[in-house]
């Protein structure tokens, strides 16, 4: 049997931090499924749930970090991680995928369909234009404008996709003032963005009277921006770990997995801003 | 960091360079082994008794449904219990056994097929398997809450999945929680695969199980989180006020099907590409001839997947599309039998003159190949818009269904299971006995499903726990069918468990014919961690 030399790839040795996982995601479920119905002790597993994840993910991450840093992972190691990432990345293009489905579906089909001849006689009053919150006692609401807060918005991710760029190619230059200066930046950029969003979504609820329940406006608009919205509060929180990380005098010009994948992730955010931005705000 | 903690961190398989140090190497000892581990084999082992385990758990939920079905009549249960066990029968089987006993197979098979050591991520893969747990743990005890389990069939449907009690949070959470596990298999699956070959194993050179896999993993990926968006909204149509499935509200319960089915149907060939590739290792093998066709057979895996995005509306002729939508369905999923009749195609003429011998294996695989036929053949019929229309919601599709997915890809996977056993646990199993259960599985399962056929095309409808008079005589050969089949699985289990304990040493290559790495390159039984160092292939 011909044999090559071992290629040094790294294999995580056994543990724990898989069944920890476990353990959370079992709690926050059954704790969650309580309380959606209406069950208020369901608080006490939820909250054993959600401690036990940010242990879990404080415990997980940092053995990778710890790992990285000890220059365990050669080359391949960080190819695999390009990889995964990636796909994780294709794998949340389809979750949105779904509620951008649902939404062209709702304006394409759903919403006309009600409209129609056939069902006239059933809704003889509902006029099919979006938005619209359904043909069954339609409260009072007005959209979104798009060229407001939803503008701004958008100049501010666009912003922060050139500010984490610009950090960077500080990393990729050794130029640790200029990576520190650039992500910051990025993060306040996406703090603003996060408290923009809640002041729109305050000013939907109690001046557009544009609600969640609003029929099916209101639930692809909230469930889309709050689920984007979800996603930069995640970014943000990434941004911070690898701020941390970068005044902690982690990554080097030439290894910074890590920092990719952050910035990978804001870029999509981003993109899904901008189709966003588009075809719920603007269209 | 320390160098304390530097050593530990390394320490399960590290980079000096001994690969014959390793093989003293055994697994740790007590139950942390098991829950702690990263090793592939260890975690494959874990998937595949967790799939018998639901595996035997769904096929009691049938057997239960048959026994109330065995003549006219309500027999044990209330209307409302039978349509929880269709219910969570279908999820259990779907997302509980099938699944995790192809992810098993992953598990143990890809890393020796293409030379790597182990996974890309192992204890994302460790991960993976344990979220099985906490999924399995809600839906099953969905059954013991106020209202009972789901009782509105595998797919979900609103409204009716919208009305009814707290079993459907805990089912939509098992969804998500399996959705992530799949996920991050598939990941780990499709990084492996692309990354961790070894020197000269180029992707045509890949045995065609490895193909199979990496086509479904991406699959996996592309429609898990599409199935994830439409349990949560059907989660916030039931809590939150939204109206995506309310048509009070401009939304449209067609919309969920639509969604359902653009992840379903993908997901019916997540159930069955791994078998292709299990099959397409099997017949070869006993044959004593190469695969018909190799690259044909992955060009068709690649087509059928592709297909597969393409024609979710046949699952919903009956739900008032445009006769425009009906028919493209229509013609896109005819043209699915093409790649699937090259398969088929190839497969017999792998078989062509072959020097055949006819072991358990070899015996399931060409069940698999006869009765899979049949369900593409019966799947090819309802295509057909006018003929569905007609036979949608019978037993015609409960029949077609289940030749495709139990003597499909359950066939293959007991297939796949005594091909390899011998090599996963250096013994080797009784023969007798596992021919005993291939013909018991064949009669039983053709006498419980082949009737359905004629239920069906008469008229009798599915998820309904008593019918008309006329359909009484099929449905008790069904039944009987049925018991036949369930039981006989207990001769699988304890074949399994008599040769894991007690079979005679198998050899390195325990088939003549099997030439990928494992039966080549490694010994039998297999060291713990095998290459260390990647061969090189030729």
């Amino acid at each position: 049997m011909e044999q090559t030399q071992p290629t040094g790839y790294y294999f995580a040795p056994p543990s724990h931090w898989p069944v920890v996982g476990s353990i959370a995601l079992f709690f926050m479920a059954s704790g969650g499924v309580l309380l959606m119905n209406s069950y208020g002790v369901g608080w006490i597993p939820f909250g054993i749930g959600i401690f036990t994840l940010v242990y879990m993910l404080f415990g997980w991450f940092g053995t990778v970090i710890r790992e990285s840093e000890g220059g365990l992972f050669n080359a391949q190691v960080d190819h695999s991680f390009r990889w995964a990432m990636s796909w994780f990345i294709f794998s949340e293009v389809m979750f949105f995928a779904a509620f951008f489905g649902a939404l062209w579906y709702a304006r394409q089909y759903s919403v006309p369909w009600l409209g129609d001849l056939d069902n006239k006689l059933l809704w003889p009053d509902f006029a099919a234009h979006w938005p619209t919150a359904g043909p069954y006692r339609p409260p009072e609401f007005s959209a979104m404008h798009a060229w407001g807060i939803p503008a701004i918005n958008t100049l501010l991710l666009l912003s922060s996709g050139v500010t984490v760029t610009w950090a960077h190619w500080a990393l990729k230059k050794g130029d640790r003032s200029n990576l520190i200066f650039g992500l910051a930046l990025t993060i306040i950029l996406g703090v603003t963005f996060i408290t923009l969003q809640a002041i729109e979504y305050g000013h939907a609820y109690s001046e557009l009277n544009l609600k969640l329940s609003t029929g099916v406006f209101g639930s692809t608009f909230f469930m889309l921006t709050g689920f984007h919205g979800f996603h930069v509060t995640l970014g943000v929180t990434m941004l911070i770990v690898i701020l941390f990380r970068s005044v902690a005098g982690h990554f080097k010009p030439d290894h910074h997995f890590g920092f990719e994948a952050v910035s990978w992730y804001w870029h999509f955010v981003d993109v899904v801003w901008l189709l966003l931005f588009v075809f719920v705000y603007w269209l | 960091m320390s160098t304390a903690s530097h050593t530990h961190v390394s320490g399960a398989l590290d980079d000096h360079g001994h690969a014959e140090a390793h093989d003293h190497h055994g697994p740790p000892a007590g139950f942390t082994r098991w829950m702690y581990t990263t090793n592939h084999k260890d975690i494959g082992t874990m998937y595949l008794w967790f799939a018998f385990f639901m595996f035997l758990l769904g096929g009691t939920m049938a057997l239960g449904i048959r026994a109330e079905l065995f003549k006219p009549g309500l027999q044990f249960f209330d209307p409302e219990f039978f349509n929880s066990l269709t219910t969570v029968h279908g999820l259990v089987m779907v997302f509980g056994a099938i699944m995790p006993a192809f992810v098993g197979f992953a598990n143990w098979l890809v890393p020796l097929q293409i030379g790597s050591a182990d996974m890309a991520f192992p204890r994302m893969n460790n991960w993976s398997f344990w979220l099985l747990i906490p999924a399995a743990l809600l839906l099953i005890g969905s059954f013991f809450v106020p209202g009972g389990a789901a009782a509105s069939g595998w797919t979900l449907y609103p409204p009716l999945v919208i009305q009814q009690g707290i079993s459907v949070d805990m089912t939509i959470l098992a969804v998500h929680i399996l959705g992530a596990s799949s996920i991050m298999g598939s990941i780990n699956i499709i990084t492996t695969i692309l990354n961790m070959r070894a020197p000269g194993m180029t992707l045509m050179k890949m045995p065609l199980f490895v193909w199979t896999w990496l086509i479904t993993a991406y699959l996996l990926i592309a429609v898990m989180p599409v199935l994830a968006g439409a349990v949560t909204m059907l989660l916030t149509d039931r809590h939150f006020g939204t109206s995506f499935f309310n048509a009070a509200g401009g939304g449209d319960p067609t919309m969920f099907l639509h969604i359902f089915w653009f992840f379903g149907h993908p997901e019916v060939y997540i159930m069955i590409l791994p078998a292709f590739g299990i099959i397409s290792q099997i017949l070869p093998a006993f044959a004593r001839k190469p695969l018909f066709g190799y690259a044909s057979m992955v060009y068709a895996t690649a087509s059928i997947a592709i297909l597969s995005f393409i024609v979710w509306g046949h699952h919903m002729f009956t739900v008032g599309m445009p006769a425009a939508g009906n028919l493209f369905f229509m013609y896109a999923t005819m043209l699915i039998a093409v790649p699937t009749g090259v398969k088929v195609f190839n497969w017999i003429a792998t078989m062509w003159k072959g020097e055949m011998t006819f072991e358990t294996p070899m015996l399931f695989a060409i069940g698999f190949l006869c009765l899979f036929t049949i369900g593409g053949f019966s799947g090819l019929v309802l295509a057909i818009v006018p003929v569905d229309i007609t036979l949608h919601n019978t037993y015609y599709v409960v029949a077609h269904f289940h030749y495709v997915l139990v003597s499909g890809a359950l066939f293959a996977i007991i297939a796949g299971i005594y091909f390899w056993l011998p090599k996963w646990s250096g013994k080797m199993y009784n023969e007798g006995l596992g021919k005993l259960h291939f013909w018991l599985s064949m009669i039983g399962f053709n006498l419980a499903f082949f009737p359905q056929h004629f239920l069906g095309l008469a008229g009798m409808p599915r998820r309904i726990p008593d019918y008309a008079l006329q359909f009484a005589e099929w449905n008790m050969w069904s039944s009987i069918g049925a018991f036949i089949f369930g039981f006989s699985q207990l001769i699988f289990l304890y074949n399994v468990i008599a040769t894991i304990r007690s079979g005679k040493p198998a050899e390195q290559k325990q088939w003549e014919g099997a030439d990928s790495l494992e039966w080549t390159h490694l010994p039998t039984p297999m060291p713990y961690h095998t290459f260390v160092t990647p061969p090189i292939v030729r």
